[in-house]
């Protein structure tokens, strides 16, 4: 059979350009030679635009996210390894079981591609990791000056196992609150790649897959756990706020009990940021009823990516809906909603 | 971390709480004075308030850059950055400040004024070398603390001949706001101030002196963290009880009596006084201000570009001025959680993260709503 | 008032007059040119991007002896 493409793409030196979002044979290349080359599965390899599945009886979910993180690069991941593990988590976060993912890209004209290559490659190494392969997808390119290198969404569905029932308005006075682990490590990296701020630390992202974690919690305590929601943009502050919004409760928690890595205390107090509302993408927050939180507690801790996990406190009847914090130095206080995004303090 | 985790540590907290309800007059209501806008912010944030007992009342103070920089100066910043060939440096803090129109610097930025967010005068400097075809101005703000950075780039910009580089300064003083509050025609009743860390290792704590001494009224600086803020109250109310107005040093591993002598004649050399200022809250104030000498006039925004003395005007309703003045509390102010909210700020109390609104309302609007009960 | 924060000097450089300091091993670089007499080691407060001042180690120590006596000396 002839050649199908003259040359292959050039990973090393060559760039994205118009051409590989024109439809033509150019995007008919990229898609073969990186996209389909790295996501390799049989429903990618039909190579139709849609990809065919049964789904077996039963609850499904569906989630999507779209990722414009910049740097496109950082300590502990990139772009398509969080664009995987962002979805992946969200629909984790229902109880499903992740099954499949789709990934549209927009590239900007001038992007290297082996960069986005790098990219590719990553993602479908966390999409293997995950169980969740990339089985359909689509390309367009926006000259340059229009996009930030590359804009990726992803979208996955998943299945809910049965007698599972976990939404965020299902918290209840007297349940226990669980974290997975340390707060702050993502939103550290990324502000550490940040030119203008100009700070070192060893602190990588914690960006992960926890579907596994998720399906041990659930095998542990089907019952038991009310909600589960992964603190991203906005922190652990925000999810809290969020769960308490949602399910008409208010919540006490105990400042010492949640874990901040000490280097990530240390980067929070030079820019004069609080680590409650810096971002994470490998964490969870559980609400469970309180006779299950031990047990959940432990199983948490056998987990690779649960090993930090802690119980910080508790929810509570409280009209006002306020999230209320014990501070490490024995007074109390408001975990309130962020203001826009957090910005570093010179007062 | 050394020097900030020693100073937070919850048993010393208690030991102090105890010490502090004891050594009260149950007899006498306490009012101190933190002058400092981060102290506002530590007090609020560690729950400081629930360690006290109920007779001890914290005042908040004019102590925040942002909060008493008037709106028409902020008005004037965005003017210079919707020029073409103006890139207007700023500190984060001042992102959001409303100003005139409810616009911002934040959302010129939005409207496409080359607006860039820095965390030292040196990256100012940075971005002027860069862009030597462009004026690079940086909108600066601060007590004593902030001004002697801002000696510094001026002087380095003079020694590189760094033409582009100038400074659009608001550079105010302690000592000048002090007086405003206590010489106050109708002066709110203030038994004793808690001095602010920073500003008082510049300036030392001699420059406090006159003012324990004319106004009788004792004065504690008082460090950064809050073991500090409650060991500096229990050194104030054991002044108070025994009828003494002394200036007293709690922050001694940073404040010496004389402060930074470098720092002082950097800005001595760099700035004079202005005959007034205003600040937002306290109006006029006399010698409260700097500008750039006549000798560094080169980098004087104020002077390079014609700006408008704008007279903008508060929200009707917005309690600021009195809260600043230490008059009233955030919780006395009706726009307060109604129209007036972090996302939709009315004044700069709320806006600033070391504004009393913000800080009330970010960490203590549980208070009178919900009964603190410590564990 | 503003927000300074207790730095160790890692790295000093005495042609730009800038120090690397390190808090928890998170380090950033600050301009020296406030202060004078600083050592690799030393602890500066650190605001803007530059050093304020140097620590005083015995007089902190003194602060904290002080928190601790205010407790001994009320109780009962």
């Amino acid at each position: 059979m002839p050649k199908p493409y003259t040359s292959s793409l050039d990973l090393t030196t060559g760039k994205v350009d118009l051409s590989h979002g024109g439809g033509g044979r150019a995007m008919a290349q990229l898609i073969d030679e990186l996209f389909v080359r790295h996501f390799d599965n049989d429903l990618l390899r039909q190579r139709n635009d849609q990809a065919l599945f049964t789904v077996p009886a039963g609850r499904l979910v569906i989630s999507t996210d779209g990722h414009v993180i910049s740097p496109l690069f950082f300590p502990g991941g990139d772009i398509g390894s969080l664009a995987v593990h962002g979805t992946v988590n969200d629909v984790a976060m229902s109880g499903a079981r992740p099954l499949y993912l789709s990934a549209g890209f927009i590239l900007e004209e001038g992007l290297p591609l082996a960069d986005l290559e790098k990219i590719v490659a990553s993602m479908a190494a966390a999409a293997r990791k995950a169980g969740t392969p990339i089985v359909t997808g689509d390309t367009k390119v926006v000259e340059r000056g229009k996009g930030d290198g590359v804009f990726i969404t992803t979208t996955g569905v998943g299945l809910v196992p049965e007698g599972v029932n976990i939404s965020g308005d299902r918290a209840r006075p007297g349940c226990a609150i669980l974290v997975s682990g340390s707060i702050g490590d993502h939103g550290v990296a990324i502000m550490a790649g940040r030119e203008n701020l100009q700070f070192c630390t060893s602190i990588v992202s914690d960006s992960a897959a926890l579907n596994g974690l998720v399906a041990e919690m659930v095998a542990a305590a089907p019952d038991a756990i009310r909600c589960l929601r992964d603190p991203t943009r906005g922190g652990l502050a925000t999810a809290l706020n969020e769960l308490a919004r949602q399910s008409g409760v208010g919540m006490v928690v105990d400042e010492a009990r949640i874990p901040v890595k000490a280097e990530v205390k240390a980067a929070c107090e030079i820019l004069g940021l609080d680590p409650l509302y810096v971002a994470n993408e490998g964490k969870l927050v559980c609400i469970c009823a309180a006779v299950a939180a031990e047990r959940l507690l432990a199983v948490m801790r056998q987990h690779p990516l649960g090993r930090n996990a802690a119980i910080i406190g508790e929810v509570i009847d409280d009209e006002h809906g306020f999230v209320q914090m014990t501070t490490a130095f024995g007074g109390r206080r408001i975990v309130d909603w962020p203001v826009g995004e957090q910005l570093p303090r010179i007062c | 971390m050394k020097y900030i985790s020693e100073f937070r540590q919850q048993d010393l907290a208690r030991q102090l709480a105890q010490a502090i309800g004891q050594t009260v007059d149950p007899g006498r209501h306490y009012r101190l004075m933190e002058f400092c806008g981060g102290h506002t912010h530590a007090i609020f944030r560690y729950g400081v308030q629930d360690l006290m007992p109920a007779n001890v009342e914290f005042i908040h103070g004019p102590g925040c850059p942002v909060c008493v920089l008037p709106t028409g100066r902020i008005d004037n910043a965005i003017q210079l950055a919707a020029r073409h060939d103006v890139i207007l440096c700023s500190y984060a803090d001042l992102m959001r400040v409303p100003a005139t129109g409810r616009d911002s610097l934040l959302k010129a930025k939005a409207g496409g004024c080359d607006i860039r967010m820095i965390y030292s005068t040196q990256d100012a400097l940075k971005i002027a070398r860069e862009n030597p075809s462009r004026s690079v101005v940086f909108f600066a703000i601060g007590f004593e603390t902030t001004t002697p950075p801002t000696a510094v780039a001026i002087k380095q910009a003079q020694a590189e001949r760094l033409a582009n580089f100038s400074v659009f300064c608001n550079h105010v003083l302690t000592p000048a706001a002090m007086r405003a509050i206590l010489d106050a025609p109708q002066p709110v009743a203030i038994d004793a101030f808690l001095g602010p860390s920073h500003v008082s290792t510049i300036i030392g704590s001699q420059a406090y002196e006159p003012f324990a001494d004319h106004y009788a009224k004792p004065i504690v600086i008082a460090g950064f963290e809050p073991l500090d803020v409650m060991q500096s109250a229990l050194m104030l109310i054991r002044q108070i009880n025994e009828g003494r107005h002394e200036v007293e040093n709690e922050y001694s591993r940073a404040v010496t009596r004389q402060g930074n002598l470098k720092a002082q004649a950097l800005v001595q050399d760099v700035f004079e006084l202005r005959p007034q200022f205003e600040w937002r809250g306290l109006g006029l104030i006399p010698d409260s201000a700097l500008k750039l000498k006549a000798d560094y006039a080169d980098f004087d925004a104020e002077q390079r570009f014609s700006l408008p003395a704008i007279q903008a005007s508060d929200v009707k309703g917005c309690e600021c001025p009195a809260i600043l003045r230490g008059a009233k509390k955030p919780q006395d102010c009706r726009l307060l959680g109604t129209v007036c909210t972090p996302e939709n700020p009315m004044g700069s109390c709320m806006v600033s993260s070391e504004g009393a609104c913000a800080a009330y309302w970010s960490y203590g609007r549980l208070r009178g709503k919900c009964r603190v009960t410590l564990r | 008032m503003c927000l300074a924060l207790p730095a160790q000097v890692i790295t000093i450089n005495p042609d730009t007059a800038m120090a690397t300091v390190s808090v928890n091993n998170v380090k950033v670089e600050v301009s020296l040119a406030l202060v004078d007499d600083v050592g690799v080691g030393d602890y500066v407060l650190v605001h803007v991007g530059y050093a304020l001042n140097k620590i005083d180690e015995d007089e902190a120590m003194k602060t904290l002896a002080l928190f601790a006596e205010a407790g001994l000396s009320s109780s009962p």
